[in-house]
Order: structure tokens, then sequence, then C-alpha cells
């Protein structure tokens, strides 16, 4: 019998070290629905469950697990789901729900490229639906960005305990490359993450007390204005004191990436080619997506030279860096889209043609 | 300077070469090393191709996807079409020559031909034909020792296979002698 207590090290793929971390962290039940490139995760709960005692169930579709997720954490558990991205929007009603009723859990997203149906590689294409609602209403999740194997095993404990901290729903956006990828992890310590037994949840009135009611539903808009101002205010507590970013060759930069994920370990590839040429390139790599890290970046811009976004979609967050940085610098955007990787060359050519050879030219 | 192997792994599926890949990984980690595997997990590999980066560093691994390797292991042609041209000068080319039309062609890396499924044939055992190509990679580039290859394959073989780790032993160590005989002047 394996010793699953003990601090190891081991090798594994970014979706079984999240499950792994999840059991350790203390899971009471895992609802999900299978969907490349995350299936591994709803796996490795079902082959751990019998001998490691807690709930997984396969539900019948997304919009099932969600709900299932609703109502296990309305009743004071500590409960996840995940999916990935076709998956995750067709949660966004109840998410919306779960974030009014002010319920802790976790959500998992292994995101893969889209629009539509896509394809099953990586992407980061989800950026806007993580952080800007994705389903109605003026809600925040507390979103949090993993970069390798080891994050994906210990964000899952900052997730649950943010989480209950604020009773907001976590979600963690990684993307199909994290969770196929194996690296060498240390698993976190199993009980490391105390239960508390919530006073809101809807464990059975007692007399001493009125019951529990968990609910979305506040038809009297002076009531749900109210309901908004308290969400709003804790949004706020939340960005005060929940920021977490990475600096990388920051001290002397000019030049700064911004980047998450997996696109934050790929530039950190091009900011070691371009320092080779003597070009003074940092990286900053937002950790929580909400709470954004807009005052390092704020700060940051007062000396750059400028910025380069690098995200595996479109163009999402560099909208927040150019809120952030408000015109004090050049914001450029490198990105791939539909399940492509960029190469660390192919982000420091941008760079130098963005900022290197373009002084030249002038 | 931190030393840092780059290795793409590239073949069919069913050749092994995801599970060379994880050897590889878990012998570093034997050795207290850093690595990173990252497999084709896409359409590619539902059509029939599999392939896996492996880093292997005594330093942090920034970015788990380069574009140019050290070091390739290849299975079959399209992997060699696809890949011979990503070593880096100076690398090092390893490929499973049965199924191969077209030879690689570079002058600026060292080539290194492997008979690999004929000698795992002579084994009766033709999925040895990966170890085969781990032990001739490992006779030139000698990034892990081989009793924490031996390690490693505990780790990777399932239990209900590990009655075979001996014959993948002494695949790996076909591997080293076909480099030793074909290749002692150029290693």
């Amino acid at each position: 019998m394996e010793n699953t207590n003990k601090k190891e090290v081991r090798l594994m793929k970014g979706n079984e070290a999240l499950a792994e971390a999840a059991i350790r962290a203390g899971l009471h039940a895992y609802f999900g629905y299978p969907i490349t490139p995350q299936s591994e995760i709803l796996e490795y709960f079902e082959e751990q469950a019998p001998k490691r005692g807690f709930t997984v169930l396969q539900a019948e579709s997304e919009v099932a697990s969600i709900n299932m997720i609703y109502g296990a954490a309305g009743a004071g558990a500590r409960v996840m789901t995940s999916s990935s991205s076709p998956g995750v929007s067709l949660m966004q009603e109840g998410i919306s729900y779960i974030a009014t009723a002010e319920l802790p859990c976790l959500i998992v997203n292994i995101t893969r490229g889209g629009p539509g149906l896509g394809t099953i590689q990586p992407s980061q294409g989800d950026y806007f639906q993580s952080v800007k609602g994705g389903g109605h209403g003026d809600y925040k999740l507390f979103v949090l960005a993993p970069s390798s194997v080891q994050e994906m095993a210990d964000f899952v404990f900052d997730a649950f305990r943010v989480s209950e901290k604020y009773r907001i729903p976590a979600l963690i956006l990684a993307d199909g490359a994290l969770g196929q990828m194996m690296e060498k992890l240390t698993l976190p310590e199993e009980g490391s993450l105390p239960h508390v037994t919530p006073e809101w949840g809807t464990t059975g009135k007692t007399k001493d007390r009125e019951r529990n009611i968990i609910t979305s539903l506040h038809i009297q808009p002076e009531k749900m204005e109210a309901i908004n101002h308290h969400l709003q205010a804790k949004y706020k507590a939340i960005e005060e004191a929940e920021v977490r970013y990475e600096e990388y060759f920051m001290e002397d930069a000019e030049i700064v990436f911004v980047a998450f994920g997996l696109s934050a370990r790929i530039c950190q590839k091009a900011v070691d080619i371009v320092r080779e040429k003597g070009i003074k390139a940092g990286l900053i790599r937002p950790i929580t997506l909400f709470p954004f890290p807009k005052q390092i970046i704020s700060e940051t811009a007062n000396r750059a030279v400028g910025f380069m976004v690098v995200e595996m979609n479109a163009g999402q967050m560099v909208e927040d860096v150019q809120l952030a940085v408000n015109g004090k610098c050049p914001v450029y955007f490198k990105g791939r889209m539909g399940g492509m990787i960029p190469t660390p060359e192919e982000i420091a050519v941008a760079l130098e043609e963005k900022f290197i050879h373009h002084e030249e030219k002038v | 300077m931190i030393k840092t192997e780059e290795i793409i792994v590239a073949g069919f599926g069913g050749q092994g070469v995801l599970s060379l890949g994880q050897v590889l990984s878990y012998s570093a980690i034997i050795e207290d090393k850093e690595t990173s595997w990252m497999p084709s997990y896409g359409p590619e590999m539902r059509g029939g191709t599999a392939n896996c980066v492996v880093i292997i560093s005594d330093g942090r691994i920034s970015s788990p996807l380069v574009s140019r390797y050290d070091s390739a292991i290849i299975l079959n042609q399209p992997s060699l079409d696809k890949f011979e041209s990503c070593v880096k000068p100076g690398g090092f080319l390893f490929y499973e020559e049965s199924t191969i039309v077209n030879p690689p062609t570079r002058e600026d890396i060292h080539i290194f031909k492997i008979a690999a499924t004929e000698e795992a044939n002579k084994l009766n055992k033709k999925q040895v034909a990966n170890m085969i190509m781990l032990g001739a990679f490992l006779e030139v580039r000698s990034i892990v020792k081989l009793e924490s290859v031996s390690k490693a394959l505990l780790k990777v073989l399932p239990e209900r296979h590990h009655h075979l780790i001996p014959l993948n032993e002494k695949a790996i160590g076909i591997g080293k002698e076909i480099i030793q005989k074909q290749y002692q002047e150029t290693i």
C-alpha cells in the first residue's frame, strides 16, 4: 500500500496532479462529465474514490454537474467540477447562481481551442469568460492560472482556501498542454486544509437558529441592489488582499512581457533568448487573473519602454494590461489561436520586430 | 552553465515513443534533475503518429515546448521528414531503419542508424524496439545513468509487466552494443 500522506516527489500529468491534490485537500465530492483534454481528472477520481473515501459522480451533462456542485456546496461540502471550454460554457448559468448565492467551490477549465467545438489542442481563449463574467450579471470568480504541474497541484489548496474564506467560487484556468504534460512535483500534504462546517450551510436546522436559505433569487430590486453592493465590496476586498504574480528578470527590464499559464513559460525562454542578445527584457506573470495584478503593471509602466502581451488567443488579457498601463507606454500583442502554441523563438522575433528593428527604422 | 538536453521522440502510435520518453523523465527525477514530458495528444496522435518532447535539465525548465532539439529519436518516416530539420546543428539524430525509405541527409548533425526492430524480433518481442533505441541514445548521450533507467522502468511499466523488465534491460544493452560496434570511431 502506497503511503499517500508524506511529501514525495512524483512524475505526474497535470490533470492527475490536480486530482490527487484535490483529494489531499479534503475533497468531499466531485461531479463532472468527460471531455478531452481533461478526462484524466474524472478517471483519476473514479479510480481513487473507493480507496480514499469521497464521492465521485459522472453526471449526465455539464449543466447537471454544475447544479450538483450548487447543491452540495450549499450543504457545506468541499466540492469541485472540471471540464474543458465547451463544457464550461454549458455551466455558466449555474456559476452565476453559485456566485450570487455566495457558495465556495472549485471549477477547473482545462481549456481547448475554440470558438465552437473547436479543437482538443491547448488554448487560452477562455480568459474573458473566466474573468469578465461568462455567465450573466455582475459577479466575479477567484481565478488562478497555473503554469506548471507543481502549480496544478498547489493551486487547488489555494483555490479552496480563498473560496471558503470569501464564499466565492474559485476557477483554475489551465490549458490542455498543462493538463497533459508530465513534470516533477512534490505533492502537498494531506490534511493541511481543515474542514470547517459553515454556519450558513443547509446542514439541518437546529432549534437555536433561523433556517438557512440558499438562493440567488431576490425579486425586490432594493434587496437585489443591496446584494450587489455586498458582492462588489467582497470583490474589492479580494482585489486588495489576494493578488498574486511572479516576476522574471524584472530588476532592470525595459521591455516587459506579460503572459499567464503556458504562455508565461514560453515567454521565460523568449526572455532568455533576447537577453543573450543584450536586450533587457523581463516578464510579469499574473498568477491570479481575478484579482488582476494591475498595480505592478501600472507601476512598471512608469519606467518601461513598452509591453508585449503574449496569449494563446486573439488578444484578451491584453485589454486588462492596456487598462493598467493607461497609455503610459505602448502595449503590443502577439498571439496564436485555434490550439496553436507559439514557440519561444517566434515570441523573441515578435519582440525584436516591435521594439528593436522598429527603432532602427526611425 | 546549466546543462539541458532537449529531446524529441517520434514514431507511430504503438511503437512505445511516449513510454520511451517517460522512462527518460523518470530516470531524470531519480537523479534529482528537472524534467518535463510533453506528449502530442491531438488529432495527429489519433491519425497514427505520436511524439513527445522530453527536457532534462540541471536547472529550472522554462518552456516545455521547443522547436529545436539537441537530440531526435525517430521511429518512422513521417517523423523523420518532420523532425530532421529541427535538430540543432551539431545535434544527434537516432533513427530506426526498418520503415525508412528516404534516409536523413543533413551533414551538420551526428546521425545514427539503428536496426532496432530487426534486433527486437530476434528477441521475439518487437515491442522492445523502443528500448533498443533508448540504449543507443544513452550510449551516445549519457544524460542519465543506466541504474536510474532500471529504477524508472519499475515506475513506467505497470506491475503486470514487471516480469518484462529484464528483457527491457537486455534490449537497452543491445542498443548500446549497436553503437559500440557501428559507430566506434564517431563516439
